[in-house]
């Protein structure tokens, strides 16, 4: 989990050689409530840094999920599609969304750590 | 800075505290510092009010007296609802109208005597005691010093009769004043819910007692404003300022059960013309349900267009029904294409989501029969 990125946007992603795996995190499950919908991208779709790449939709609302990172969409977690409750019961293990062939390395240099975010987030109380 | 605006300063009800020792998560709602939701989350406090009981806030709301016995007959010039019909000790649900036959508010009205009981919402309260005022003048008395709490649900008899023996006996749709755990109330079997279930009319500084024995009953809840929204939607009842406003009428909201007989024949309220025209010849479009066919919910504002990519309306109210377990909303469409089963099309995100037009309610009601 070293290796585990956080951004602004509470997206976290992992990589694991050239792929990235990414989700969204605890706290944002938590300020979204009960997860109903999510809608992933296609495996192939193209995204740049920042691009609403998914949808997470609560009871209450709809909110969208941004690439922390550029590149080739390889897969998404058909298993939080099927039962949105994943999202809030484990957003950082088992719930991922979608993974992402890095276009570029280098955009992780921009994103946060764990210590990192979790000072971010004391800043939102 | 607040004290710069002192317009954005949330009001409070008196349950404000307890809401914050429950653990709620508050927002801004019409003006005042409301429970959106408790730890348990939207879904669970939904489920939990159709299967239990759950107990509300809404203190927010305005609540009025209109005095004298004439008060039903003299308040019917504002709403198209048949007040002189009503027995004494009965409800009725109507809506403040504008000459354009706009809704300007809608509320629930109980009949007494020598009295209304008058129940608005939050948002509206100022503007409707002004504009009954100067109708009635005097004999409108704004209710500044009570809160209102509704429990709803299957378990909400149960719940309320060992602090109010009689309120077991009451009818929907009626109102009685009684003591509720020794309190002065106004007690009335209604809701927003579709559930059977009560409001609960206190002096302010009794409501945090009462609330606190109410929840000690077995299978209650505090259930905040997001079920609220989510459970009066899949019952098929309309937000005021989304799926009525002034800019619609009782008829094109589908309203038209609200008004009797004698009041369509008759007239009398502002508007009235209009009302009369569109029960002649129909309005051009008419409140739906709308049950989209994915899993994707289709939110307030969504346009929706028919089966050939033509737009024929939009949704007012939309989103996830816990109880339906999938999207449920409601809109106004053509009329033409108002038939229970039309195919729609829901734009989401610039993709257009099959729908389809439903019966409303999403989840049937399951008011009190009298026996």
């Amino acid at each position: 989990m070293a290796d585990r990125k956080f951004s602004k946007d509470h997206e976290w992603i992992e990589v694991d050689g050239a792929v990235g795996t990414i989700g969204i995190t605890d706290y944002a499950q938590g300020q979204l409530g009960d997860v109903v919908f999510v809608e992933l991208p296609e495996p192939g779709r193209k995204l740049a840094k920042g691009d609403a790449a998914a949808v997470v939709e609560s009871v209450k609302a709809a909110s969208e999920v941004y690439t922390p990172v550029s590149g080739e969409v390889t897969a998404g977690n058909q298993a939080i599609v099927d039962d949105p409750a994943k999202v809030n019961a484990e957003a950082e293990g088992g719930a991922w969304f979608f993974k992402v062939k890095l276009a570029d390395p280098g955009e992780l240099g921009g994103l946060m750590d764990r210590t990192a975010y979790d000072a971010f987030l004391k800043t939102l109380a | 800075m607040a004290d710069q605006h002192p317009e954005l300063v949330l009001q409070r009800t008196p349950l404000n505290a307890l809401h914050r020792a429950l653990g709620a998560k508050m927002v801004p709602f019409a003006g005042y510092d409301m429970p959106v939701q408790y730890p348990d989350g939207i879904l669970r406090e939904h489920l939990h009010t159709r299967e239990a009981a759950g107990l509300f806030d809404v203190s927010h709301m305005g609540q009025l007296r209109i005095r004298g016995a004439d008060a039903a007959k003299r308040l019917e010039a504002l709403v198209p609802g048949d007040l002189q019909a009503l027995a004494p000790g009965r409800m009725r649900y109507t809506m403040l109208t504008n000459e354009d036959a706009g809704i300007l508010d809608d509320l629930m009205v109980t009949r007494f005597d020598d009295h209304l009981v008058v129940v608005v919402n939050a948002s509206c309260k100022e503007a409707d005691t002004a504009h009954i005022a100067k109708r009635l003048g005097a004999a409108v008395e704004p209710l500044q010093d009570r809160a209102l709490i509704a429990l709803q649900g299957p378990k909400a008899a149960a719940a309320l009769a060992p602090l109010a023996p009689d309120a077991g006996r009451m009818a929907f749709m009626s109102g009685a004043y009684m003591r509720v755990a020794g309190i002065d109330a106004f007690v009335t079997r209604s809701g927003y819910t579709g559930e059977d279930g009560y409001e609960v009319s206190v002096p302010a500084d009794a409501v945090e007692a009462l609330a606190r024995k109410l929840l000690a009953q077995p299978g209650v809840k505090p259930i905040g404003l997001g079920a609220r929204d989510s459970l009066r939607l899949e019952a098929g009842l309309c937000l005021y300022g989304h799926d009525i406003d002034h800019t619609t009428t009782p008829i094109e909201a589908n309203l038209v059960w609200t008004i009797s007989r004698r009041r369509r024949a008759e007239g009398g309220f502002p508007g009235a013309a209009i009302v009369q025209r569109q029960l002649k010849d129909g309005p051009a479009r008419l409140r739906i349900g709308i049950q989209p066919e994915g899993r994707a919910p289709a939110r307030e504002g969504t346009a929706l267009a028919d089966a050939g990519g033509a737009p024929v309306g939009r949704i007012t109210s939309g989103g996830f029904g816990p109880s339906v377990n999938g999207p449920v909303a409601m809109g106004y469409v053509a009329r033409a294409s108002a038939a229970t089963g039309t195919k729609l099309q829901a734009m989401v995100r610039g993709k257009p989501l099959p729908a389809r037009v439903a019966a409303l309610p999403f989840v049937p009601h399951r008011y009190h029969k009298s026996t």
